[in-house]
């Protein structure tokens, strides 16, 4: 007994930096009070968890800009949990998503028989797993936060519950969510039985030395990286997300196809520039591959497509390819290797806004509509020239027409890859002009519908845009607009945010 | 006789193969899911070895994370299969084809 006493004298708690946890801390709190206020009040009332819920990650998003405020570099956990400029700036990507979506989907919600306050939990609770993982510096860190953003992500699909089609996305999801999980797991116990250690900055030094000869090294990398492959929805590890985007609500839609994303994406930079950067001969053809099979396919499929939720899910597995870019061309020299990542996180930031504003328009048609068919945009100009213009604005700038920030976006994944200069970067660069090109039919294809056709059905009525929506839609269409006209700003936001290698 | 690390190893591989071939083969919703935990569980035999030849008690703390975090994921799945099952009866994949990828 006094030795157990003794013994717990010794006891050193880890080193916490409260400050640095601040957001995550906000969100946590936030979240588990509107779980306890969705109790408290009654059914008519339940619009107020939304609006609490909204404004609590506006409040979340106040530490973050304390801390960019603040400037200096934060680590703890021996190095497994890292606040730096990449945390804080994916940090309020994911805030800034969060509360689109929330007002997205505040009247998708509120209007349909669906539960709302567990609606923002769920919602809450997979921000703060993506919020963590902008900071994971540690296999198990980023397994815990993949997970935290996943779980509740599988729910919010299958949401629409009496509707078979939501089931079926949600099950869909599900099944080849954790089968990712999996893989990525097993790949993480192969490089932690290389390297001896968790942290990404112990695995980096051990991989750049001799154990990454290895090919127990190599059969990790890949299994990790096919892991996420799954999670950003590579081809060919893509067959899932066309039928969870359809099937799901819209407004999850949206979330899965850029929150989501995202922070596979924010994952992967962190596993490839910290931990995996000495082999980059493993994962640089890989990263290849996948960039040109996504692209490619991702765009031809979605130029037969007939339905505009279908459409924007092939085009988000496309845009997935632009953002593989990058990585494939990363490790040829240290020029290309700053580009490439400034590229990929100013492209993850512009499509984010893009694609939000583009599901928000097919929410506000579809009030009207109650369909999501291409033809059912006939004629919309004539009665809701409001938006066909914000519209048509997202569509070319996801098809990378200057002066919209899709273009800005564009150009640096080129000039990622020019930079680059081998071979093997300067066709890829052609492969994704040449898909430009391709996009550029499908996008176009609905403006043209919104523009020039009649109206179907000859029913002109205006469509009434709730306030929420508007919102959503205003604030993503400022993004689109002003980052396209002063695109310098945001480069020098992704230049700040880089990853130090090492 | 004492086995060493290489055996477990493999037979932690071959596991996570049986599992992933069996998620992708059968159309039973809920055997695609055991086949799911056989992956997770081979994954955690791989964690546990490393671990003992390491001497480093890191690979096991892990596996408790995938321990709790597969619990999660039963729950959440099992959740699914039930609301499909009440909705139509039946639990095969193959009935699932309204989507059409």
């Amino acid at each position: 007994m006094h030795a157990v006493l003794a013994a717990a004298q010794t006891l050193k708690a880890p080193d916490l930096d409260y400050f640095a946890l601040a957001p995550e801390i906000v969100l946590t709190a936030v979240l588990v009070g509107i779980l306890l206020l969705d109790v408290f009040v009654d059914e008519t009332r339940k619009y107020l968890v939304t609006q609490v819920a909204g404004l609590g990650l506006l409040v979340s998003l106040v530490p973050v800009v304390a801390l960019a405020a603040n400037g200096a570099d934060r680590s703890m956990l021996g190095g497994a949990y890292v606040v730096d400029n990449f945390a804080l700036l994916v940090k309020a990507l994911f805030l800034a998503t969060g509360y689109v979506v929330l007002l997205m989907s505040s009247d998708y919600i509120g209007e349909g028989d669906y539960y709302e306050g567990e609606y923002s939990f769920l919602l809450l609770s997979s921000l703060l797993g993506m919020m963590v993982m902008g900071s994971s510096r540690d296999l198990i860190t980023i397994f815990v936060a993949l997970e935290l953003l996943s779980i509740p992500a599988y729910l919010l699909a299958g949401w629409r519950k009496r509707d078979l089609r939501s089931n079926e996305a949600c099950l869909k999801y599900y099944l080849l969510g954790v089968l990712a999980s999996a893989v990525m797991l097993y790949g993480m116990s192969l490089i932690f039985g290389a390297t001896g250690s968790t942290v990404l900055r112990t695995i980096g030094r051990e991989v750049g030395g001799s154990v990454g000869e290895e090919p127990i090294v190599t059969l990790g990398i890949f299994f990790i990286v096919v892991g996420f492959a799954f999670k950003v929805s590579a081809v060919p590890f893509h067959f899932w997300a066309p039928d969870t985007y359809e099937g799901a609500p819209t407004p999850v839609t949206a979330f899965l196809s850029v929150a989501s994303k995202a922070a596979g994406f924010v994952a992967l930079l962190q596993l490839v520039y910290i931990g995996f950067f000495g082999r980059e001969e493993v994962w640089g053809p890989l990263f290849w591959v996948l960039a040109a099979l996504t692209m490619t396919v991702g765009n031809l499929v979605a130029l037969r497509q007939t339905n505009v939720v279908r459409m924007l899910a092939y085009s988000s597995v496309a845009q997935a390819g632009y953002i593989l870019v990058p990585f494939a061309v990363a490790g040829s020299n240290p020029a290309a290797n700053a580009t490439a990542q400034t590229a990929a996180l100013v492209y993850l930031l512009i499509y984010a806004a893009m694609n939000l504003g583009a599901f928000a328009i097919v929410m506000a048609v579809a009030r009207k509509t109650r369909s999501a068919e291409i033809s059912s945009y006939g004629g919309l100009f004539t009665y809701a020239p409001g938006l066909t213009l914000l519209m048509s604005v997202f569509l070319f700038s996801l098809a990378g027409i200057p002066p919209l920030a899709g273009w800005f976006a564009k150009l640096y994944i080129f000039e990622s890859a020019l930079d680059a200069g081998t071979a093997a970067a300067v066709t890829l660069a052609v492969v994704a002009g040449l898909n430009a090109v391709i996009a550029l039919f499908y996008y176009s294809a609905v403006a043209k519908e919104m523009w020039m056709r009649p109206v179907p059905d000859g029913d002109t009525t205006p469509i009434p845009v709730p306030p929420a929506l508007a919102a959503a839609l205003a604030f993503t269409a400022i993004v689109v607009v002003a980052v396209g006209v002063y695109p310098q700003a945001f480069a020098r936001l992704g230049d700040l945010a880089q990853l130090t290698l090492r | 006789m004492t086995l060493d690390g290489g055996w477990y190893l493999t037979l932690a591989a071959v596991l996570f193969t049986i599992g992933a071939v069996g998620l992708l083969v059968r159309r039973n919703v809920l055997v695609m899911f055991m086949c799911v935990e056989l992956m997770l569980n081979a994954v955690n035999l791989t964690f546990v070895t490393f671990a003992r030849m390491l001497d480093d008690i890191g690979g096991q703390a892990l596996v408790f994370f995938v321990l709790v975090v597969a619990a999660a994921e039963v729950v959440v799945g099992l959740g699914i299969i039930v609301s499909i099952f009440r909705r139509r009866g039946g639990t095969t994949a193959d009935d699932l084809h309204l989507l059409k990828g």
